[in-house]
């Protein structure tokens, strides 16, 4: 155990780099593109392969649908998305101006 | 590589060359080898070589990696690159699980085994987007680190540290388990030496170096086993359609696989047990007909693998080591592409594999079997030889459901099962054991570091010197890879179905915490806190009990009809206790007293869509399942009960401070500093 408590240094915080309003935005706009891409991973993840029986009989190079879906085409879609995603987001950091210092 | 502390690391910068130049090296090696092999140098020797080189160099990289300083061990100096991350997240993600058993999963399996692939690659997303960016900006050390700060301190990281040890600990057995199957069979050793062979390897790669040694060696083990996994996966299309793209090929091996399945059952014969008799179909019970429980079962482990992916701290700390929040989205990106090579060739391995199996030795008599079948029917830890040839009809001819293979070895066996040159088993071989080695890396740095920063030095001695935190850290990291390899060596493969339940535990544990963590500011200290014990206790607790006490769950949660099917199954199981066999008679002698459980009307709630509570025989017990969701799944209980808890507890609490919403703010920012709230939850470096 310690010997004593540490002390709550009173060093004060480091103040806001960005002004209330900015932040909301930004984070609104943020908010928005997870919802996005929350959805991307639902539909890809979840929502074709309830059609898997009906897509299955349809052959694509030897491929049943549902089962290249599930096999390759989802995982291309999330490959994808998450470039798409940090690019978006490195647009939105820059277009509020939060994006770090080099 | 000197530990340096300013921008310019040689070894940083000139990181492509390096391993550009290993991955050559280790290309020739294998040409080396293949030369070797046809002038007439034993299979023996070449496994030896294989293992003990490429273990060799991982030790190398492991002690230049050493280092004195704690955010060198911690988190490597948080300076490595996108790139890089994400092939050492990579390999810290695909264990023995992804390389051993995914592609036997999808070939026993079929359709159904795609919950993993699906399930193992879109948690990334959830990674990348609710957590990854958020966790480097917090920017200390270890995922407990984040729940201490943001809640309170020591009671919220106690708990996280539960959650994780749990988690992480059968996690990480599996792996050491999976490093003595390969080892026994290329090293010809008894089990329990190879577990130690094996602990070995694993400790010289992570003691002296801690993270920086695990993430450069991370790297080097993803290179050997992408190569490993994906030269058989070529050779097997090149043969069977002359193109070199398994994962586009495929789909004539899914076709021909569908022609024979269908041929097998027009001459009345069926698949062997644990096989799925129709390879491409989804949700199909046993006949071939939709199957509602399949379906639900289906999408209930692909939700609990893909938010278990996003809770495991083995993952997330490896966000912690990029140099910037911006270079950790990128870097969650790589990861999935480098696990992306791999999972997106496993289904056509297995379809490959199949085909090889189906084509060449179904229907053939059994005494033309070639030479190699010899040296997989050696005998599993789970009480059949791994490959077991069953003249189930005694007529000589070995029929579709007398190849019984076992999941586990369809991949290390598949280059022989295709005639290919015994270099390449060697070489899948070695890309094994590096997958369970840096899986097994990234989770025992994972445990001994909770053990030793979260524990020791946030709980117990706040002033510990820097040169004694390392020395704690090490000590804790061998003992706890000494507990982990004497539980492998002593329970052996009965633990591996644990893996899955990792997910679950983590998932159910810290997900919901770490998100509203970030996403929702009201999220107070109380709720967190209840939220983690009733995610972590709900979901362990119904694995506990639906797998050892299945019966009893069944008399609670079932229908008469239920409880009797169960104690029937019960009493005629053989691997079935006295105690547990006497009182499943009993119930049966005395069938007309059963009635429904007190909670069948909870069980049978949801049995107006075909999910009802019943039981299945699996492991050699008797396993219970509420609404007829299997315990692999249990997350899917958890996971959204401590997001509720979570939300309701806090309207009832008391908000956050200001200071802690202010902490909220500044880490959802990329640019600025981190405004802690409590002075006392920063780490002193």
């Amino acid at each position: 155990m310690p010997l004593a408590e540490p002390v709550n240094e009173p060093a004060p915080p480091p103040a806001a780099v960005v002004a209330p309003e900015t932040a909301r935005a930004y984070w609104r706009k943020t908010s928005n593109l997870m919802w996005t891409v929350l959805a991307i991973w639902f539909i890809a993840g979840f929502g074709v392969h309830v059609f898997a029986p009906s897509l299955n009989p349809i052959h694509i190079a030897g491929f049943p649908l549902g089962f290249y879906f599930a096999a390759q085409g989802s995982l291309i879609v999330f490959v994808l998305g998450l470039w798409w995603f940090a690019k978006r987001q490195n647009q939105i950091d820059e277009e509020f101006g939060v994006q770090e210092d080099e | 590589m000197s530990a340096t502390t300013g921008g310019k690391d040689p070894f940083i910068a000139n990181l492509n060359k390096i391993y550009a130049g290993y991955t050559g090296g280790f290309l020739a090696f294998v040409v080396i080898l293949g030369i070797l092999e046809q002038l007439g140098v034993p299979d023996r020797i070449i496994g030896y070589l294989f293992v003990f080189l490429t273990i060799g160099v991982y030790a190398y990289i492991g002690i230049i990696s050493r280092t004195a300083q704690v955010a060198e061990y911690y988190v490597a100096g948080r300076k490595v690159p996108a790139v890089y991350n994400g092939m050492a997240t990579g390999s810290d993600w695909m264990s023995a699980a992804s390389f051993i058993g995914m592609a036997g999963s999808l070939y026993a399996l079929g359709y159904g085994g795609l919950a993993f692939i699906l399930g193992w690659t879109g948690g990334y997303m959830l990674v990348a987007v609710l957590l990854a960016p958020y966790l480097r900006k917090f920017g200390q050390y270890t995922v407990p680190d984040f729940l201490g700060a943001r809640y309170g301190g020591n009671l919220a990281r106690l708990i996280g540290v539960v959650v994780l040890i749990t988690a992480s600990f059968v996690y990480v057995v599996a792996q050491i388990v999976g490093v003595g199957i390969i080892t026994q069979r290329f090293l010809d050793v008894s089990f329990a030496v190879a577990v130690f062979l094996g602990l070995a390897g694993i400790l010289v790669c992570s003691m002296l170096g801690g993270m920086r040694a695990v993430t450069w060696t991370q790297v080097a083990q993803y290179i050997i086993l992408i190569i490993a996994y994906l030269i058989p996966a070529i050779l097997m299309s090149v043969k069977v359609t002359g193109v070199p793209l398994p994962q586009l090929m495929y789909g004539v091996a899914l076709e021909r696989i569908e022609g024979l399945e269908a041929a097998f059952r027009a001459a009345g014969q069926t698949p062997p047990p644990g096989v799925v008799g129709f390879h491409t179909a989804p949700f199909i019970g046993p006949n071939g007909q939709f199957s509602m429980s399949a379906a639900v079962n289906f999408f209930a482990l692909v939700f609990c693998l893909m938010v278990g992916t996003a809770a495991l701290p083995h993952i997330l700390m490896r966000y912690f080591t990029t140099p910037s929040v911006r270079e950790a989205r990128a870097s969650v990106a790589w990861s999935l592409f480098f696990i992306f090579l791999l999972y997106f060739t496993a289904p056509a391995y297995a379809a490959f594999g199949k085909l090889e199996i189906y084509q060449n030795f179904i229907n053939q008599p059994i005494a033309s079997l070639p030479e190699w079948v010899k040296n997989w029917q050696i005998m599993s830890p789970y009480g059949v030889p791994w490959i077991n040839i069953v003249d189930a009809n005694r007529d000589g001819i070995l029929q579709w459901n007398e190849f019984r293979i076992h999941p586990d070895v369809v991949v290390l066996a598949t280059p022989e099962i295709a005639g290919m040159p015994y270099v390449i088993a060697g070489m899948v071989a070695a890309g094994g054991l590096a997958a369970a080695l840096s899986t097994a890396d990234g989770l025992l740095l994972a445990l001994a570091n909770a053990l030793s920063h979260d524990i020791y030095y946030k709980m117990i001695n706040r002033n510990a010197p820097t040169k004694q935190r390392l020395i704690i850290a090490r000590a804790l990291l061998i003992l706890v890879a000494i507990a982990a390899a004497w539980t492998a060596g002593n329970m052996g493969a009965d633990i591996l179905f644990l893996v899955a339940w990792a997910f679950s535990i983590a998932a159910a544990g810290l997900f919901a915490a770490l998100v509203m963590g970030v996403w929702y500011k009201k999220t107070t200290n109380t709720a967190a806190c209840v939220g983690m014990v009733v995610g972590y206790v709900v979901t362990f607790g119904y694995l506990i009990w639906s797998e050892f006490f299945g019966l009893y769950f069944v008399e609670l949660f079932g229908t008469k009809e239920a409880i009797l099917n169960a104690a029937r199954a019960a009493a005629n199981l053989p691997q079935a206790s006295a105690e547990l066999k006497a009182y499943a008679s009993a119930l049966v002698a005395n069938a007309s007293a059963i009635q429904d459980g007190t909670f069948a009307w909870f069980g049978k709630a949801l049995s107006g869509w075909g999910m009802n509570t019943d039981h299945v025989v699996l492991r050699g017990r008797i396993v219970a399942r509420l609404w007829g969701i299997n315990n692999i799944s249990g997350g899917i209980f958890g996971v959204p009960l401590a997001f509720l808890t979570i939300y309701v507890v806090s309207q009832f609490t008391k908000a956050p401070s200001q200071a802690m919403q202010d902490f909220v703010e500044s880490i959802r920012i990329p640019k600025g500093g981190v405004r802690l709230a409590d002075a006392r939850e920063a780490v002193k470096e």
